[in-house]
């Protein structure tokens, strides 16, 4: 193959190069003088270019200008990650006239100018960059994206108030919604905080309506106790199976009045409350907190004696009566759906606060997390907002302790956003509370958000003692008549210079927010990237902030990154408007990067079936060759790298292509 | 060898991880040895080992592939088509007289970008120990089907 005749049938491979300053990132190392003029020597090079932001208005127009002016029917441009910028170039092609898949993009800068040290040896690698892909692009060939409908129906995964948010926008926009929750209830975290901050509007408050909005959305399929199993498909069309755990209460004939609960032999709850984290006890059936949506309890079978015995007198069903909402014999059921889009909003855990043992948590009764303290100081919490210790007093000195968890090179090194600020508001809640003497160790106050600077002020005004220190330990040993029966807190006050040791209380420990703990799971389910700290990755930092690197599943909330409610808020509804955006618009086009094969090489040996994924080769035993479905393949060009004829190719990936890449590196 | 050997690297990267840990070393600035360059594929498994006999015999002195670690590959298994092919092309290198240690598989996820500034350095520095390839050209110039294959 001569690699002559592909564009537009002019007959001969004009190229034009494009390179790439970036301002200084790429001309501050790559000599992109130097650069340009090499490329402009290279075989089939027409005209070769250096530009200061090839990405920029100006830019594109430049290069739109040479495809007409000097009948470019090839087009290379050296500048950023492709991931960045070869949809922008693509769509630059395609202005001037060409076929967009006639363009090649060199990576410069992330993978030259800003890993190398030496300008001598980035220039060198930029040139063999260039090279190759000025090789490779004369065998480019036009190319057309593939077209597939997209199903309008859109599943949500996570009932938190990112869910909740990017559930109601879509169903609003009229769009049928799946909101699968794995709780029996929705509400996530949010439901279970007191009140917010800077604002200190209560959390339910804000919470239950947008709660209740979502169970009488017409459009709105709201699957709690439900799990996502399995997920097929791609971007416009996902298969999603979702495993509906058993309640063992019939939710279409269950009404919510809850007489069940009041009826339980257990006339005390005897297990831990998972919604007050283990501050109260609940009964073996159970409705998560009051107002729980949907407002149908659920029956723990580890709990419930007629599933450990069957000698119950199984005194709720007897109260259900008529009813009859209560069936014993449920088991986990597997639904089907379908939808276009994912939005996943699976949040975040606290971080176990056993983890650091020389703050006593788990030890000294009087140690508390910050979750405990929401439900603590909440009205409708285990106490109903009397704030009282497990040892059954008031607490007149408290100690909040900030970067629990965060901030530590021996847990996680990143600041979890929201501590600072959910300290504060702690600090002022106890205080209101109690009239405790309330102390708050920071590392550095952190209130970088609207009303939140004046918030922490308010603070300071309102006498909470702020000491810049992180708590070395939390002990019992007194060292004075004062310390006597205190938990005392060793503290390096850096303002001072000092270390000090201050008697309280009470200890609250303010966790950092993790990932939940089968974040890898539910990655390698919807195929997401992480970060290192196994926050779920977005396509960029940016400028795609919502988009992951797997077309059609979105981001919301703190899956993505620890954040606060306002922006879980609008990235709940950035979600559901990229994932309107995809629904509207009807179809979807996807990059060409199928495989195929030419029956006329093929041999039959059927290698590359058993290499195939997704079953998207078959024998065509009539031919004696094998066959391509493009509708299944996704393009990863095994079965390619498998042909020992050479008739399995891949789009954008053609064998002569990357021979010639290689070539082309190897100046 | 001589200071002024400088190996020439093929790298064969997937799109879904290491071409992204490349991409988040360069944004995190960190610096590596300018020797090995990257020629993107999908995914591993679309390392043909025709590819990596023809970077060698075009001249490279090592070739690295890079994958996603097993169980995260975006095709699901492609990585380990990966895996066992260039087991098997390294005892047919060894036939060719080419050090099975010049071509090397690692597996390095979107987040590693420090682990991809190390294997750069690492493998960069290694080739560098080992020398120039020196083959016997007609050893792997003679394989017809890269010789058809190739442009």
């Amino acid at each position: 193959m001569d690699g002559n005749g592909n564009g537009k049938g002019k007959g001969s491979v004009r190229i034009g190069v494009y390179v790439c300053h970036c301002g200084t990132n790429i001309a501050g190392k790559v000599d992109v003088i130097r650069l340009a003029e090499t490329a402009g020597k290279l075989p089939g090079v027409v005209v070769s270019r250096e530009y200061k932001y090839a990405c920029s208005d100006p830019g594109q127009d430049l290069i739109v200008q040479d495809v007409r002016k000097y009948g470019l029917n090839r087009v290379v441009v050296a500048s950023c990650s492709p991931h960045l910028h070869e949809l922008t170039f693509r769509k630059t092609v395609a202005t001037a006239g060409q076929n967009p898949y006639l363009f090649h993009m060199v990576n410069i800068r992330e993978h030259v100018s800003w890993v190398t040290e030496d300008p001598e040896a980035a220039t060198a690698k930029a040139e063999a960059l260039v090279n190759a892909a000025v090789l490779r692009a004369a065998f480019l060939r036009e190319l057309e994206p593939r077209r597939f409908p997209v199903n309008p129906n859109v599943l949500v995964v996570g009932g938190g108030i990112a869910g909740i948010h990017t559930a109601l926008t879509l169903a609003n926009a009229n769009k049928q919604v799946y909101l699968v929750e794995r709780e029996p209830t929705i509400g996530g975290h949010m439901a279970q905080f007191d009140k917010t901050f800077p604002t200190l509007d209560c959390a339910a408050c804000i919470l239950t309506p947008k709660m209740t909005a979502v169970k009488q959305h017409p459009n709105i399929h709201l699957m709690t106790y439900c799990e996502v199993g399995e997920v097929s498909g791609f971007v416009g069309s996902f298969k999603v199976k979702v495993k509906k755990y058993p309640r063992y209460i019939d939710e279409d004939k269950c009404t919510g009045c809850g007489e069940c609960i009041e009826a339980c032999i257990f006339k005390e709850g005897k297990t831990p409350s998972e919604f007050d984290v283990g501050l109260s006890k609940r009964k073996p059936v159970y409705l998560s907190f009051p107002q729980a949506v949907p407002p149908i309890p659920v029956i723990d079978p580890e709990a419930c004696i007629e599933f450990k015995s069957h000698k119950c007198p199984k005194s709720c069903v007897e109260a259900c009566g008529d009813r009859a909402a209560i069936d014993f014999t449920q088991t986990t059921r597997e639904v089907e759906l379908e939808v276009g889009a994912v939005v996943v909003a699976t949040g975040f855990k606290p971080f176990d606060a056993r983890r650091l043992p020389q703050y006593g948590y788990g030890k000294h009764p009087n140690v508390y997390t910050s979750l405990e303290v929401e439900r603590l100081v909440n009205a409708s919490g285990p106490t109903l907002g009397q704030v009282v210790m497990r040892d059954g007093r008031k607490p007149e000195s408290i100690g909040v302790l900030h970067c629990i968890g965060s901030r530590d090179e021996n847990t996680n090194r990143y600041c979890s956003r929201v501590c600072c600020m959910y300290s504060l508001k702690l600090a002022h809640l106890l205080k209101e509370k109690t009239g405790a003497h309330v102390y708050n160790f920071y590392i550095d106050m952190r209130t970088p958000g609207k009303g939140f600077e004046e918030f922490y002020k308010r603070l300071l005004e309102e006498g909470i003692s702020c000491i810049r220190g992180k708590v070395a330990e939390v002990s019992t040993w007194p060292q004075s008549p004062a310390e006597e029966g205190k938990l005392v807190l060793r503290v390096e006050d850096t303002l001072l210079g000092a270390v000090r040791r201050i008697p309280v209380d009470m200890v609250v420990l303010s966790v950092g927010l993790e990932p939940q703990a089968d974040s890898d799971q539910t990655r390698r389910l919807f195929n997401l990237g992480c970060s290192s700290d196994g926050w779920f990755l977005e396509r960029h930092p940016k400028l795609a902030p919502v988009d992951t690197f797997t077309d059609g599943v979105f981001l919301a909330g703190c899956c993505q990154g620890p954040k606060d409610i306002p922006d879980t808020v609008a990235q709940g509804g950035a979600a559901a408007a990229q994932s309107l955006a995809l629904i509207d618009k009807g179809c979807v086009e996807i990059e060409p990067v199928t495989a195929f094969i030419d029956q006329e090489i093929c041999s039959g040996c059927q290698i590359c079936i058993a290499m195939c994924p997704y079953t998207a080769i078959q024998f065509d035993s009539e031919k004696s060759v094998a066959a391509l479905n493009e509708a299944l393949c996704k393009g990863c060009g095994t079965c390619v790298a498998a042909c020992p004829s050479g008739a399995a190719q891949q789009n954008l990936f053609l064998d002569e292509q990357l021979f010639a890449e290689v070539q082309g590196v190897l100046v | 060898m001589s200071e002024a050997f400088n190996p020439r690297i093929v790298g064969f990267f997937c799109n879904w991880c290491t071409y992204l840990a490349a991409d988040l070393a360069g944004t995190s600035r960190m610096k590596y040895a300018p020797n090995v360059r990257v020629v993107r594929t999908m995914c591993s498994g679309r390392v043909d080992p025709q590819l990596v006999v023809w970077a060698f015999r075009n001249g490279a002195d090592g070739v690295l592939i890079g994958g996603c670690h097993p169980g995260d590959c975006h095709y699901q298994e492609g990585n380990y088509k990966t895996l066992r092919r260039m087991g098997l092309l390294r005892t047919m290198l060894a036939q060719l007289g080419i050090e099975p240690d010049r071509l090397r598989l690692e597996w390095i996820s979107a987040s590693e970008g420090e682990r991809l500034r190390d294997v750069m350095n690492e493998f960069s520095a290694q080739i560098r120990q080992l020398g120039p390839l020196e083959t016997k050209s007609s050893v792997i110039s003679s394989q017809s089907s890269v010789a058809q294959a190739a442009p």
